[in-house]
């Protein structure tokens, strides 16, 4: 079978949201129709923050097609709202308060401080950048992100020479989060990057996706975009910033360190202990479309890869 | 048991033909509607983000159901006296294997498009993939032996040694979805099935002390009085259930 690849498509060609949510909506009153009890997650997929979020085209855009959004905001891994994919959009719009939000960013920075989300919001003007995200369970997207660079919000807390690392630590509140119940996770999830790694241009700090405010299971209202590392360093719902000397324990290693490293490079060399990381699936391809071999770094070697030189990356995964 | 007997006396032990080629056809029906259901999920458009994973999931997920639907009857009988649930156990047991078939063919075509090295590879490397495998292979021969026929030319003994077989599989059936959960460090629904698999198979440890026992008893009992009149009853009853 021919896999026809699109060379890229421009972002008129893009299916408007509302276009995608009103084909939804019909195709949910069909199968409402046919079999009230197994409508499937996709179709109860709910977005309730779907305020638009403007911006301008930011820069390293893949010209990859989107992945639909209706899809992005179905098929979520939080598991602060569970551990099913599903789980995440049946929870996380009813549940997860976005407002008041502060973020506090301490630790090794001349000047510490707490901002409101509404600051933050304004502190760097918005670029959309379309991504890869590559999820460590070997499936994959093209997630148009809006955000900025985290190194905007680094610049100005002025790291002093003693910080290395950064740490993100995500909200966990048993109050709004069903998924804390279960000891999946030494909560909170907390994650960790190099400092260059954080100031790095393509490190994002995403405030929107599909041109509107993240949904909540998707982690509004802000999370990190890291798109040459596995999906789960790219922390959702980030309440505080700490910045470390030494490299910051981070959720996944503490819960199975035999599986999971500090740096977390998308590596198809390196496979999980459990599956082979050389092939991706792409989310929202038909059933009888064959999986596409993972690139290095995500396929953004040409960015990133220098940060890495001389090091073994089959032993620093 | 004579309570027993009066809790679920309201079903005859035994069926009329009519009755039984009714429940038959019932759970025939039944058993199909995970795999018609998925069909009109695919055909509507409704699988997903990740349509092969949840082929995948939902036909090794159906496949295990039915495996220990299968391995719930026996114990079933025993608890109910109703005797006709044996006669839907081959049927449970070869839709267990069809759904296990179509799981496989859904990993090796639509996840791995025939890629026989990475698949073996796979196989060899993940122990998830390789108790899932061995599982497999090991439902081959009872599916072959699973006709009246086979059962009369391997001898009742014979027949039931080589399907005890179903105990290890159902292990390794259970062992396959924890160890694939083991990634998500997320167990609560393998544990599930690992229960309830625990408690079948302990039924049968349970039923074949009890069983000795009162065989031993029986024994006792018989060279104290020499007499074979009540307990004889009970001592068919043993005998008729180790062959079954």
């Amino acid at each position: 079978m021919l896999i026809h690849r699109s060379p890229g498509i421009a972002s008129s060609e893009i299916t408007p949201e509302g276009v995608f949510r009103r084909r939804r909506a019909l195709l949910r009153v069909g199968a409402g129709g046919i079999a009230l009890n197994c409508v499937p997650p996709i179709l109860r997929a709910q977005t309730t923050n779907v305020a638009p979020l403007p911006s301008r085209p930011g820069s390293f855009s893949t010209m990859e097609k989107p992945t639909p959004a209706a899809l992005v905001t179905s098929y979520c891994n939080f598991y602060e709202f569970g551990t099913e994919k599903d789980d995440p959009p049946r929870h996380a719009p009813q549940r997860l308060k976005t407002r008041p939000w502060t973020v506090r960013v301490d630790g090794e920075v001349k000047s510490p401080r707490t901002f409101d989300i509404e600051d933050l919001l304004k502190l760097a003007p918005m670029e959309e950048r379309v991504y890869r995200l590559r999820c460590v369970e070997a499936w994959s997207a093209v997630v148009p992100w809006v955000g900025y660079p985290l190194a905007e919000l680094v610049r100005r807390v002025e790291p002093t020479g003693k910080a290395k690392f950064v740490e993100f630590i995500t909200l966990a509140d048993p109050k709004q989060m069903p998924g804390l119940d279960s000891s999946v996770i030494d909560w909170p999830y907390t994650e960790g990057l190099r400092l260059d790694e954080a100031l790095h241009p393509l490190t994002l700090l995403a405030f929107g996706m599909y041109g509107h405010v993240l949904p909540a299971q998707n982690g509004a209202p802000l999370r990190l975009v890291v798109p040459w590392k596995y999906g789960f360093k790219s922390a959702k719902s980030i309440v505080r910033i700490r910045f470390t000397d030494r490299p910051p324990a981070t959720a996944w290693q503490k819960s199975n360190p035999s599986e999971y490293g500090f740096y977390s490079n998308v590596n198809p060399q390196r496979d999980h202990p459990r599956w082979s990381q050389k092939s991706e699936r792409r989310l929202g391809e038909e059933i009888f479309s064959r999986r596409r071999p993972t690139l290095m770094f995500n396929g953004y070697a040409d960015q990133v890869a220098s940060l890495y030189a001389g090091m073994d990356l089959m032993k620093l995964y | 048991m004579p309570g027993r007997a009066r809790a679920f006396s309201v079903v005859p032990p035994v069926l009329t033909p009519r009755a039984l080629a009714a429940v038959r056809a019932l759970v025939f029906t039944l058993a199909a509607l995970p795999l018609a259901l998925l069909i009109q999920r695919g055909v509507a458009g409704g699988l997903g983000a990740n349509p092969v994973e949840e082929i995948l999931r939902w036909l090794g997920t159906w496949t295990l159901v039915l495996l220990l639907v299968t391995l719930a009857v026996t114990p079933a009988r025993r608890l109910t006296g109703w005797t006709w649930l044996v006669r839907l156990r081959r049927m449970l047991g070869l839709y267990s294997f069809f759904y296990a078939n179509l799981h496989v063919v859904a990993f090796v075509w639509l996840d791995h498009w025939f890629d026989w090295t990475s698949i073996l590879a796979d196989i060899l490397k993940r122990p998830y993939l390789t108790f899932g495998f061995v599982a497999f292979l090991l439902m081959v021969p009872l599916a072959l032996t699973s006709t009246q026929a086979m059962v009369r030319k391997l001898g009742g003994r014979n027949w039931q040694r080589l399907h005890r077989s179903v105990y290890l599989i159902g292990v390794l059936g259970v062992l396959h979805y924890w160890f694939h959960k083991l990634a998500k460090n997320d167990l609560s629904d393998p544990m599930i099935y690992a229960a309830v698999l625990g408690v079948l198979l302990g039924a049968r440890v349970l039923d074949a002390v009890s069983s000795r026992t009162r065989g031993q008893a029986f024994a006792a009992d018989r060279n104290l009085q020499g007499s074979v009149d009540s307990p004889a009853k009970s001592s068919v009853t043993v005998s008729r259930r180790r062959t079954q």
